[in-house]
């Protein structure tokens, strides 16, 4: 009688704790759902009033008479991203190859740590230093050099003070990808007589051409995303720039920075939840596709 | 044939050049930070919360964010803890047998993962509209613990996917229920990994501005309770640096440096645990 007592009892708490899991994975496979349909909700009033064109593509922000273009903010975003980008991935695509096949088990050993605290700092530190730093050093000396007048906090100092933040994030995908790499591949074309670059070049950067780009396109959604670093040097005035030294207003930025005065007219809150949604549905995608690539590639082989 | 040894040589050296970047870019921040900030650290910054004129460059601290971080960060990794345990034992006991639809939750995680913490703030806000509550720790709490649930999935699902196939195989050959094996197995096994991934996950969560803009409010007193305001280290920061009076700008490079201490002693704490423990997983 107790033992049946006992089994019951065992029996009894499988089963709680089997609900509660299923419970558990349930709730967080819904949660993309709900995130996208409570910002939807949200956003209907002013997908409601103006169109979805309109909205994307006039450059005319005026919310206190209810114009909402999201043009400028769009442009700061791309402009910040594709700086940030473009400055990230030469770095990054060097040293990953660099620590896969020229460093030695000690250097990466090493390096790891540096990368993992790179990656550890909170964007409002990234933020602090770009002040310091960044934003003078555009200011005062690139700028000028290129013939350009700029207060500093510009699209130029967002972009560069991203490209570092991107660094450790697309490095270590980068790392991951080079990995996967089949090392026959590499014994045959070495055994051929190639050298160790030749190798690389016409091997490995072939074979992993589709994963780099996806790489690259996980860096570019998170750096569409990055708000609070980026606000903070990237000046914050309406208006589409002229040149990569004026200020800009990415689309986070906006968000975070009207918050405190969006709720007394719904039809302004509801767009900077517009934004929001914008900025996810631009992120979600290309996480998507790169996710997608990635899996590929390693079940390929 | 002497162009591509020169080719190979160019390489290398633009390669060493990025490797040495990295070392330095992670110098040059830390040490900016540190060198603006060091002269305004003082104990009166650590212990004490802002007094009267403290945002005209009076005395007093932020003790206020320092306490409402640790709060703020505890209680979301609590919450977050509740949805990552069962979902990660659930990926790598229950659903086993099924790698199909193990494989959709990992990506469902990776999207999660992916999604700006500006848009989570943005989720939290709308959320805590819905349930009818104040900007407040407790708000705060449910963004950021959304928020670093990804994060700490990962970090648990990668420790648990290296636990031996056979030792899980053995523990149901001897009639253990699902259930035992998820708790007195896995659990067991992977201990020091899941504290890893909590760790990673709480400096994750104290160190985000853009989810708890929103949610938390921000207040000088000390929080009593969760219904009420809170001040986070980041905003503290990101505040002060704001104000045109340059006794209040140096306070937030004091905060940047206490902010990163934080985060570096949490780093470190991953780094030795993982090392001490790498071979026994």
């Amino acid at each position: 009688m107790a033992l049946c007592n006992y089994y019951r009892k065992r029996k009894l708490m499988d089963n709680l704790v089997g609900w509660w899991i299923r419970l558990m994975v349930f709730l967080v496979v819904a949660l993309p759902l709900f995130i996208t349909a409570s910002l939807l909700s949200k956003s209907w009033l002013i997908l409601g009033h103006i169109s979805l064109p309109e909205l994307l593509f006039s450059s005319v922000w005026r919310p206190l008479a209810g114009e909402f273009g999201f043009w400028p903010f769009i442009i700061s975003s791309l402009w910040v991203t594709f700086i940030g980008l473009s400055l990230t991935a030469p770095v990054c695509l060097l040293s990953a190859i660099f620590l896969t096949y020229y460093g030695s088990r000690r250097l990466l050993g090493f390096m790891q740590p540096i990368i993992d605290i790179l990656a550890g700092i909170p964007s409002v530190i990234y933020g602090v230093w770009g002040i310091l730093v960044i934003v003078p050093a555009v200011g005062k000396y690139l700028a000028p050099m290129l013939g350009y007048e700029s207060p500093g906090f510009s699209i130029m100092a967002g972009g560069i003070v991203l490209s570092v933040m991107l660094i450790p994030f697309v490095l270590n995908i980068l790392i991951e990808i080079f990995r996967t790499v089949q090392h026959d591949l590499l014994d045959a074309s070495l055994s051929l007589g190639a050298s160790k670059w030749q190798t690389i070049k016409h091997v490995v950067l072939r074979k992993s051409f589709a994963g780099m780009i996806s790489a690259f396109g996980l860096g570019l959604s998170r750096a569409f995303g990055e708000t609070i670093a980026v606000l903070m040097v990237v000046g914050n005035v309406v208006g589409v720039p002229e040149n990569l030294f004026q200020p800009g207003y990415p689309l986070p930025a906006l968000i975070a920075n009207n918050y405190g005065e969006m709720l007394s007219i719904p039809m302004f809150d509801s767009a900077l939840m517009f934004a929001a949604l914008l900025l996810m549905v631009v992120v979600v995608v290309f996480n998507m596709i790169s996710r997608r690539t990635i899996i590929y590639l390693e079940s390929r082989q | 044939m002497w162009w591509r040894k020169l080719e190979e040589k160019i390489v290398y050296f633009m390669m060493l050049i990025s490797v040495a970047s990295l070392v330095a870019l992670l110098l040059a921040v830390l040490l900016s930070i540190f060198i603006k900030g060091v002269p305004y650290i003082s104990w009166e910054m650590i212990s004490q919360t802002p007094r009267g004129g403290y945002y005209f460059g009076r005395e007093g601290g932020v003790l206020n964010a320092i306490v409402g971080s640790l709060y703020l960060s505890t209680g979301a990794v609590l919450l977050s803890l509740a949805f990552s345990l069962p979902l990660s034992l659930a990926m790598n006991i229950h659903l086993r047998t099924r790698r199909k639809t193990v494989n959709r939750i990992r990506f469902v995680l990776d999207i999660l993962w992916g999604i700006p913490s500006i848009v989570y703030g943005a989720f939290g806000f709308t959320l805590m509209i819905y349930l009818g509550i104040q900007a407040s720790l407790l708000a705060g709490i449910i963004t950021v613990g959304i928020f670093i649930m990804p994060i700490m999935v990962r970090g648990m699902d990668e420790v648990m996917k290296n636990v031996p196939v056979h030792l899980i195989e053995s523990a149901f050959s001897v009639g253990s229920t699902r259930m035992e094996v998820a708790f007195r197995v896995m659990l067991r096994q992977t201990i020091p990994g899941i504290v890893t991934a909590i760790l990673l996950a709480f400096g994750r969560g104290i160190g985000d501005v853009a989810s708890v803009l929103f949610t938390t409010g921000y207040t000088d007193n000390l929080p009593t309770s969760i219904t009420q305001q809170t001040a986070t280290l980041p905003l503290a920061v990101f505040f002060q640096l704001g104000s045109p009076i340059p006794e209040v700008q140096n306070r937030a490079y004091a905060s940047a440096i206490i902010l990163t201490v934080i985060i570096l002693i949490i780093s470190i704490s991953v780094r030795m645990i993982s090392k001490k423990y790498h071979k026994i997983i």
